[in-house]
């Protein structure tokens, strides 16, 4: 019944991971293009979260909300102010943009908010849910299903709506679409929004159960990129399953192997999967 | 001119250490001159694939670490002189080299740095966490000299010596491959590797070629850094900041020319330690947020550097002067 539990709990974060990574894998689609400071949205999600507790008040919803719009006009912005530029640069200038901005917003982050460990104030998830003897907390469960359900969407948006295919005539080739009257600059700016936005809510949906610092952002960059690797880049879908694939992993070797190796196990999957599968479950190269 | 120029540069480089012994603070002076050397020895390395081959790693603290650990492994279980672990270091850099080389560099650009980070972030954790390489507490070279082979000086001097020689042969290298067929091809790699393939340049091969002259070096940049200090652990040997030393400084100089990360180290290195004296602890975090602002600037406006940036304000100079010239 335990090993059930573990793995019920590795699906639910899993699907949180599934929600950031479809952001990361939503702008290589897009631009070809690694964001490295997609773990710091996800922190900056957390910080937006506690703050609109502390100074609002207010339930998840609300402060899921206003981390995912907080993130969203971050994403904007740093599209305008640095990646709309660098796009025309070098690719040592692509790369290091968004590596020195994750640089910079952890370590502001650790001046500003302290190194110190936070937690949210506990909320009306906070209590015990027993689906037939699984025993999971209202918070996980809730952020699992958000998390899961706003990928799904994601998905939808990209497929099914106006925007999403004016979003991928864009990625398929920047100038027939603007000759069909289709401003590129802002639907790559969307999608950075869209991108930052899936960050910072998956931030909020974690912090509601966990502690965190600002230093979590690199192992949610990273295990972003592990995700986005094994779904194939750019594939939406592939994200959602390779994410539940990487919680299931992390929820079961640290259930296994001790708590300090789920983070090894999935870097090791990582570089495997380098050897034998770099274009993913679902991707192609 | 030119040649004066640089042999001006190595006069400079071969007297500073006499020339700041008359001062007070001729002890700081001189380690201060040896970190700059040091810093300049690990983006030189990091240079040779970042800069000429354009292949951005943001791992190479795997290298350096390989480098810092191996010397003082051999002294903390064997008793070995730290010397004999220098080649180990560059040999186990190079099986890492190969390692994770082999299956990324057949993919293009962000991939490959992706891999590097996730591949240094592995080996960090796991050596953290493996009591054999000393775990969380690091691992300590010998505290007294033993003997010459120990490379154990009380004085800053010797190992800006050391440094400088290394220093010197790094660069006598790059400007060696950069004159080389190896240089050409890194550099129609850099411009674009679709092209470089179609003009039958063997991409994967030379990218390959590239990483391991550079992983040797750098363990070589991590091996003189734990002889000096004569202690290693997770942080100072494998962390993020490891490598974002060397790609600050190569990208702040100029990544892609000789003297570039010299440069870059001759600015930094002495900021950093004057944050740090002024600011205290405390300093070191704004460190990070000034170094995270610095490449995100060089990244927008100056991907070139400041040597290219020098290079232009000469060059529009000197337009100018030919323009007053014919005014006149």
């Amino acid at each position: 019944m335990i090993l059930l539990q573990v793995i019920v709990g590795g699906l639910l974060l899993g699907a949180v991971y599934a929600l950031l990574s479809s952001g990361l894998t939503l702008i290589w689609g897009m631009m070809n293009f690694i964001n490295f400071a997609h773990g710091e949205f996800v922190m900056l999600g957390m910080y937006a979260a506690l703050l609109t507790v502390l100074w609002i008040g207010g339930g998840p919803g609300i402060f899921g909300f206003a981390a995912a719009l907080a993130l969203f006009f971050l994403g904007i912005l740093v599209y305008f102010s640095l990646i709309k530029e660098v796009m025309r640069g070098p690719m040592l200038a692509q790369i290091l943009s968004t590596f020195g901005l994750s640089l910079l917003l952890r370590y502001a982050a650790f001046w500003v908010f302290s190194p110190n460990v936070m937690t949210l104030p506990p909320t009306a998830l906070a209590g015990t849910i027993d689906l037939g003897g699984i025993l999971l907390t209202g918070a996980q469960l809730v952020a699992g299903l958000v998390a899961a359900v706003l990928t799904l969407g994601m998905h939808l948006l990209l497929t099914r709506s106006r925007v999403g295919s004016q979003l991928l005539a864009v990625a398929e080739d920047r100038n027939a679409a603007m000759l069909m009257g289709i401003r590129p600059d802002r639907m790559q700016a969307l999608a950075w929004g869209l991108s930052a936005a899936s960050a910072g809510i998956a931030g909020a949906l974690w912090a509601i159960s966990f502690p965190f610092s600002p230093a979590v952002g690199e192992t949610f960059a990273l295990t972003a990129f592990v995700v986005v690797t094994l779904g194939g880049f750019g594939s939406v879908p592939g994200a959602m399953l390779a994410g539940l694939i990487v919680g299931l992993i992390q929820a079961l070797s640290a259930y296994w192997l001790g708590p300090i190796y789920k983070d090894v196990v999935v870097y090791g999957l990582f570089v495997a999967l380098l050897w034998l599968r770099p274009q993913g479950l679902l991707g192609t190269v | 001119m030119k040649r004066w120029g640089l042999l001006a540069l190595v006069a400079a480089l071969l007297a500073y250490p006499w020339l700041v012994a008359g001062s007070d603070s001729a002890a700081f002076l001189q380690d201060m001159g040896a970190l700059v050397l040091l810093s300049a020895v690990g983006a030189s390395a990091w240079n040779i694939l970042g800069g000429y081959a354009g292949q951005i790693s943001v791992g190479h603290a795997v290298f350096f670490g390989a480098g810092a650990y191996l010397p003082l492994l051999l002294y903390q279980h064997w008793q070995l002189p730290p010397l004999l672990g220098v080649p180990a270091g560059v040999a186990a850099s190079l099986v890492i080299a190969l390692f994770v080389g082999f299956p990324t560099l057949r993919l293009v650009g962000h991939y490959f740095s992706m891999a590097t980070i996730a591949v240094a972030e592995l080996v960090r954790i796991v050596i953290g966490n493996w009591d054999f390489l000393g775990a969380a507490i690091g691992l300590q070279g010998p505290a007294t000299s033993r003997g010459w082979y120990d490379v154990i000086f009380r004085s800053s001097v010797p190992y800006y010596y050391i440094f400088l020689a290394v220093l010197a042969l790094i660069l006598l290298v790059t400007w060696q491959m950069q004159r080389s067929r190896l240089g050409y091809y890194l550099g129609a790699i850099r411009a674009g590797e679709r092209a470089a393939r179609s003009l039958g340049v063997p991409v994967r091969r030379y990218k390959l070629y590239a990483l391991m002259l550079s992983a040797a070096f750098t363990s070589l940049a991590g091996s003189l850094y734990a002889l000096k200090t004569g202690f290693i652990d997770p942080d100072s040997g494998l962390g993020i900041l490891v490598s974002v030393q060397m790609i600050i400084t190569a990208a702040l100089g100029g990544a892609g020319t000789l003297f570039g990360p010299l440069l870059g180290a001759a600015i930094l290195v002495p900021l950093q330690t004057a944050t740090n004296t002024w600011l205290g602890g405390s300093g070191s975090g704004l460190t990070y947020i000034v170094y995270g602002g610095v490449i995100v600037l060089i990244a927008r406006f100056e991907p070139g550097g400041l040597i290219e940036l020098g290079q232009r304000l000469a060059a529009l100079r000197q337009r100018r002067r030919k323009v007053v010239h014919r005014a006149a």
